[in-house]
């Protein structure tokens, strides 16, 4: 790759070869406004339509303006940026979008947070002309039990259709209709739970605007705490202590576990407990589940099926559900670990309060837009009362403690209740990419080898490429293991398998690009995938302080299996800390005979 | 062997079928299978002959007598009268509009006069769906020439050596693109015949397809070998199924001849053609669109660079050309560049093909030098405006395109000239206007179909647009303003400026140009609430003539909205705030006693 | 005469179909366009269920299929009427008046462009261009072509078709 030469807004510069416009003015700090192109280079995902046209600037001896997104530099290149033939273009392209956006910008679901919203105050909109004359493209809102749709806010940038169909392969959402009427949306506008939608929440992570969001439990959880007749249960997910003080204007990779629990306490929550107490036990199910499996196997028993898959991400569930209804039997059986929490929550730890369980509420705090369906199914239901009944995510959290005026910067740090707050490091590691069979291996290798695991940290299992694989010695044996994170990635894998080619052991996968870190429920990212790589390395670092870095090793986990479940996979446990899945329907009519 | 000494030639084309000449063909078979001559007399179904606004066609060789506008039960009179007896059927010779004298000869009328026919070279003259008409006149031997004594970089020179522009609408040099598309290094190349001719009023393409398979296919593999493709793509609207037949036909007949396949004509060159089919999305004219719709995808262009010639269908270097691009091919290989670039202007070689139509005597299809004037094809070849009314403007570039007027007439047409004076050449649609046409109105049309046929991929084009059709609604519906009119001079600048691809690139001509034209016919819609054209229906009053109305009532009882009040034998009277204008009272009254006024 | 698909139900022989349609193009994503162009003329339209086995034959997924179906004009998801008409609406046949012939249409059928009439007969669509722009304005029954047509001949076209069963 040359270098080369080229001037924007006057100023010379070089560039590599194959660089952009747009980037090479990024490079010498000048922004060039855009709302569609996105580049998440850690992930290896890119949209570039070039549609929203706002990047345009002039270039010299070209007739119109270029698109600074998609136009590559060339020797000798003059780019202005700033004339006001752009200014005017920008600014009437901006009028243009905005004339087919409702203004409910005051209580709009992104006010404040809103890409779009952002670019009108940057490019001095003020008025629509003709805005009285206007049609506006209307569609119908559908609710699914994680994700709204509000297409009247789409702005065709693709973003979502991205996520959806090349980094995640679902292929929920598409691009239909064409002009004035294309928008992106299901099969037949139908509801998104009719779709093989995951809920992994990419869509509305990458949003610039309200047209794809969560659906907001926070006045659900304002009243449940208002409730007397209520013991209200939090439990957080790791991910969340990782990310959440970005919405306070805390930089990225910023750890507010102290924090975060001191606000969740001042809001006024009963206890405060942590989902890594879930993960640890999570582990210890499927780490059991593994060895078990393995053991058979080697032992030739030709029914166990090799490799097992995590089971903790319950976007991944909805993605093998839908889309490989006929390997079922491969995953673990072992619930995630928000449903194992909840499941304890109103067993074990409602023993102990001497409660019954209509009268707790478990609310769980997650990177994830997917556990809100999650909590909601039927298995994790007893007699309708749901294990888990409010799940809600990081920029919800967020909301809330906004509300209640808790400033997180300010808050003094606290530590979780007990029992179930607490957790190893192997818990907090489930947070990101490679964490979850990470965790497992340092519990499984003790189990299998009865040695110490000395040097608990697996580096071959870190790192933020899409498909990894490492091979650990279990004292002689070789145990292979795969990771993939984005359900694409995972595809690749579960085809593998199903075409018999699949030589690992274990593989996890996580749905969310980069893992919970990078969760269709954490505060936005805006493009800006580096933001992922902090995150994980704060979880990380929060495992290499903990004293106790092995799930097993947990003295909570210890207890609760003393005094409540027995041994792992005992019937108890089977009972309550395992599930099963569902083929779903992949959509396609019935077929009936003539 | 029977020699065969005259021809019936009919045309077959889509609009002269539409009037039975399927029929007429039959009966005139007929006819002569009774008379003792039938050996020697061969009757041909070819392609459009170009005058359409008189089809259906027939003309008789070797005398080349031209009958117009015959009907089925003319066939027996034509067999008995002239290929009998030898005696012109004088009732359907054409007639001079002007001179009122009979034209036994196409040669001789004014409409074929000015013509040079190069793309449509053998339409009319052959029968599409015989190879052996094609190749009796020349065909094949271009490709012959192209493979024995030609390398693929003389062919290339010789294609921009003679000028050739794409006649797509950019007008890009045909040569060059081939030689970008032989420079790319690829293990597959493809050739594709775009032949989605989408613009609304231009027939041009298809008119070649039907009556002249060949020469695109041989044009096609030709580029092949310059370009080092083995395999050639025809894109084709699903619409016109008779050029999609005859495509078949000829595909299947230069398979079995050999002029197409593997190996052809023993050169080891191989170049298979097949057909992909458009779904209607004007959008895929656009080349990357085109590609992707090819390839099973919604027809969204994509931003060029990379260009197809770099990395096209299914990311191999392809070659798009359109049809009439690719009919010139032959004849330039076999006259040679010298001969083609002498036709034209000094930027603009060769000739152009335009459908001809709106308010015009000769609707059709014409070829015509670069460099003829506006006048000379409205008047001398279009025979004028039609019912004697006037001139007002001729639209060219279709929905690219713009409106230009009396003054723009004698301007000589070529890519540049047109770009110029605010239109386009486009694809070749030309559509006359009279004084009974609102401009208003046209660049509304044109807008309407824009905007339907956006892809909605960026947002000027998908939003922009409407935008610019509802003000223009607004002005037509009498509630515009002066502001209006800088809105849509700022907005369509912008879209033009800022849209992804040609679609949206062009699609405010049509308002910027009759803006800049017809100026005073913006300001009276807005200003005085008047449409002159008569043609902005909220602008038009029904009102009742005073002395005429009996007071019948019967204006009164069908108007549906109350609006006509009066009593009986007395005058009515009509309410213009209730008025709908549905015209219902005009069509009642029995005494012409209501007019509508502009 | 199109096939009426019940709600969420595809007939085993339509389903045997759309698999060969699909196995005839080799089952490739690039033949979609050629694949919804052989369904539609088999079904007449393509409704929902079709679409969806589409995707399920040639495994992709249903919502990019019906992405294509939405970009291309050509392909409808409503059953046509037993004699579609088609106005032409090209510039040739718009400056004859084209608009006066589809507003008698629709006056005379009750029904806008896009609809088809209660008895399923008649559905009126517009197209742009079938190249008869020397019989301006034209109007296509089925295959039957109708040149210089003026508005008040709109009912005696209807009629032959009225009163046919």
């Amino acid at each position: 790759m040359g270098k080369i030469n080229i001037t924007i807004d006057n100023r010379e510069l070089q560039v590599e070869e194959g660089t952009t416009i747009l980037e090479a003015a990024k490079g010498i700090g000048i922004d060039i406004p855009t709302l569609c192109h996105m580049k998440l280079d850690d992930l290896d995902v890119e949209n570039k339509p070039a549609g929203c046209r706002l990047c345009v600037v002039e270039v010299e001896g070209r007739r119109n303006l270029a698109p600074s997104c998609a136009t590559d530099v060339y020797e000798g290149l003059k780019v202005r940026s700033n004339t006001m033939r752009v200014v005017n273009a920008r600014r009437t392209v901006m009028e243009f979008i905005l004339s087919d956006h409702p203004k409910d910008c005051l209580i709009c679901p992104k006010n404040m947070e809103c890409d779009l919203q952002d670019m009108a105050a940057r490019l001095g909109v003020r008025e629509i002309p003709n805005h009285e004359n206007c049609e506006m493209s209307t569609y119908r809102l559908d609710t699914s039990p994680s994700i709204v749709r509000n297409m009247d806010k789409c702005i065709m940038c693709r973003k979502c259709e991205t996520m959806c169909n090349d980094v995640q392969t679902v292929g929920a959402l598409h691009a239909v209709g064409r002009g004035f009427e294309a928008v992106v949306s299901t099969p037949f506008h139908m509801d998104l739970d009719d779709t093989t939608c995951t809920y992994c929440g990419q869509c509305v992570a990458v949003c610039p605007t309200a047209a794809l969001t969560e659906v907001n439990h926070t006045n659900k959880v304002i009243r449940a705490i208002a409730d007397p007749t209520k013991t209200v249960v939090v439990q957080t997910a790791p991910a969340v202590r990782a990310a959440l003080g970005e919405d306070f204007g805390m930089e990225p990779g910023n750890l507010v576990t102290g924090q975060m629990v001191a606000g969740l306490r001042s809001l006024g929550f009963d206890y405060v407990f942590d989902t890594d107490f879930g993960a640890d036990v999570t582990i210890m199910e499927e780490g059991t589940e593994l060895l078990n499996r393995l053991g058979k196997h080697l032992a030739g028993d030709k029914d166990v099926k090799l490799p097992i898959l995590t089971s903790c991400c319950p976007g991944w569930v909805n993605f093998f559900e839908s889309q490989f209804p006929d390997m079922l039997d491969i995953p673990s059986t072992a619930r995630s670990p928000q449903q194992i929490f909840g499941s304890l929550a109103k067993t074990y730890f409602a023993d102990i309060l001497k409660i019954k369980r209509e009268d707790m509420v478990v609310v769980s705090i997650m990177p994830c837009l997917a556990k809100k369906y999650e909590a909601q199914r039927d298995e994790f239901k007893v007699d309708g009362n749901p294990d888990v009944d409010l799940s809600i995510t990081t920029r919800e959290l967020a909301h809330l403690m906004k509300q209640a005026n808790l400033n997180l910067v300010n808050l003094p740090e606290e530590d979780f209740d007990q029992p179930m707050g607490e957790s190893t490091g192997a818990g907090v590691i489930f947070g990101t990419t490679g964490g979850v069979i990470e965790a497992a291996t340092r519990t499984a290798y003790e189990m299998h080898t009865k040695k110490e695991l000395v040097d608990v940290e697996f580096h071959q299992l870190r790192g933020f490429e899409g498909i990894r694989e490492a091979t650990v010695d279990f004292d002689g044996l070789d145990i292979k293991i795969g990771i993939a994170h984005g359900l694409g990635n995972a595809r690749k894998l579960l085809e593998d398998i199903r075409d018999g080619k699949s030589e690992f052991h274990a593989i996890e996968v996580m749905a969310c690009p980069g893992g919970c870190i990078g969760g269709g429920g954490q505060p936005y990212h805006h493009g800006d995938s580096s933001i992922l790589k902090k995150r994980a390395s704060a979880l990380y670092r929060e495992d290499a302080g903990k004293k106790k870095r092995k799930s097993h090793e947990s003295p909570a986990v210890i207890k609760v299996y003393e005094e409540f479940l027995g041994a792992p996979m005992s019937e108890k446990a089977h009972h309550l800390l395992h599930t099963s899945y569902f083929g779903k329907k992949k959509s396609g009519p019935q077929i009936v005979e003539d | 062997m029977t020699k065969i000494n005259q021809h019936i030639l009919t045309c077959g084309g889509t609009g002269c079928r539409a009037s039975e000449s399927k029929i007429l063909a039959a009966r005139l078979k007929e006819e002569l299978k009774d008379s003792e001559i039938s050996q020697n007399v061969k009757v041909v179904e070819s392609g459009c002959f170009g005058f359409c606004e008189k089809g259906p066609i027939v003309k008789i060789l070797p005398d080349n007598t031209f009958y117009t506008q015959v009907k089925p039960k003319d066939a027996k009179e034509i067999v008995e009268e002239h290929i009998l007896k030898g005696r012109k059927v004088e009732r359907l010779l054409f007639r001079d509009p002007n001179t009122n004298e009979l034209i036994d000869e196409s040669k001789s009328m004014g409409f074929y006069k000015k013509q040079i026919r190069i793309a449509t070279r053998n339409c009319g003259f052959i029968d599409p769906e015989n190879i052996g008409e094609y190749v009796a006149r020349e065909g094949y031997e271009a490709l012959g020439k192209a493979l024995f004594e030609l390398e693929p970089a003389d062919i290339i020179k010789t294609v921009k050596d003679s000028g050739m522009r794409g006649r797509g609408g950019g007008g890009f040099p045909t040569g060059f693109k081939w030689e970008l598309t032989a420079k790319s290094e690829s293990d597959k190349k493809y050739v594709v015949c775009n032949a989605d001719e989408g613009d609304p009023g231009a027939f041009m393409d298809r008119s070649i397809l039907e009556g002249d398979p060949h020469s695109v296919l041989e044009a096609m593999a030709i580029c092949g070998f310059a370009v080092g493709a083995d395999e050639g793509l025809i894109y084709i609207r699903a619409e016109y199924p008779l050029a999609i037949e005859r495509l078949k036909i000829a595909i299947k007949q230069a398979e079995d001849v050999g002029v197409i396949g593997d190996d052809i004509l023993g050169s080891g060159f191989n170049f298979n053609i097949s057909l992909k089919y458009g779904a209607g999305a004007f959008v895929c004219g656009e080349e990357t669109a085109l590609i992707h719709s090819m390839e099973g995808l919604r027809g969204e262009p994509t931003l060029k660079p990379p260009f197809p010639a770099e990395r096209g269908f299914f990311d191999k270097p392809t070659n798009v050309n359109n049809v009439e691009t690719f009919a010139n091919i032959p004849a330039i290989i076999n006259k040679g560049a010298e001969w083609y670039a002498s036709v034209g202007t000094e930027k603009s070689k060769g000739t152009k093909v335009f459908a001809l139509a709106g308010k015009i005597n000769n609707v059709g299809l014409i070829e015509v030098p670069m460099g003829t004037t506006l006048r000379e094809v409205i008047f001398d070849i279009g025979g004028g405006i039609k019912d004697g009314k006037k001139f007002k403007a001729v639209q060219t570039g279709g929905p690219s395109g713009g409106c230009l007027t009396e003054k723009h007439l004698d301007t000589p047409i070529d890519f540049d000239n047109l770009l110029a004076i605010g239109s386009m050449m486009g694809s070749g649609g030309m559509v006359v206007l009279d004084e009974d046409d609102c401009m208003v109105s046209m660049a509304k049309f044109y807008l309407e179909f824009t905007v339907e046929e956006s892809c909605g991929k960026c947002a000027p084009c998908r939003i922009g647009n409407k935008r610019l059709l509802e003000t223009l609604e607004k002005i037509t519906n009498g509630n515009g303003t002066m502001d209006d009119l800088d809105l849509l001079r700022i907005q369509g600048g912008v879209i033009k400026d800022t849209s992804l691809c040609g679609l949206g690139q062009t699609s405010p001509n049509p308002i910027l140009s009759t803006l800049d034209n017809f100026w005073d016919e913006y300001v009276e819609h807005v200003e005085e609430n008047k449409c002159r054209a008569g043609q902005c229906k909220s602008m038009l009053k029904y009102v009742i003539i005073e002395d005429e109305c009996v007071g019948c009532t019967a204006c009164a009882r069908v108007c549906p909205t109350g609006a006509i009040t009066g009593n009986k034998k007395e005058v009515h009277f009509i309410t213009q705030d209730l008025c709908i204008k549905c015209g219902a009272c005009m069509d009642k009254c029995n005494f012409e006693s209501i007019e509508l006024i502009a | 005469m199109s096939i009426v698909c019940e709600k969420d139900k595809l007939q085993k022989q339509h389903q045997l179909r759309i698999k060969e349609i699909c196995q005839g193009f080799g089952g490739e994503h690039s033949e979609l366009i050629n694949i919804l162009h052989a369904c539609q003329g088999y079904f007449g339209y393509l409704p929902a269920e079709v679409q969806e086995e589409i995707g399920m034959q040639i495994n992709m997924p249903v919502s990019k299929v019906f992405g294509v179906v939405t970009f291309y004009s050509f392909f409808t998801m409503k059953p046509k009427g037993r004699f579609p008409i088609s106005i032409c609406t090209g510039t040739a046949c718009y400056v004859r008046g084209a608009d006066k012939l589809v507003d008698e249409f629709q006056r005379e059928l009750g029904i806008d462009v896009g609809q088809t009439t209660g008895d399923g007969k008649f559905s009126i669509s517009t197209l742009r261009c079938v190249g008869a722009c020397g019989l301006a304005p034209v109007v296509m029954v089925g295959d039957k072509t109708y040149g210089h047509v003026s508005p008040n001949k709109v009912k005696k076209i209807l009629k032959e078709y009225k009163k046919e069963e």
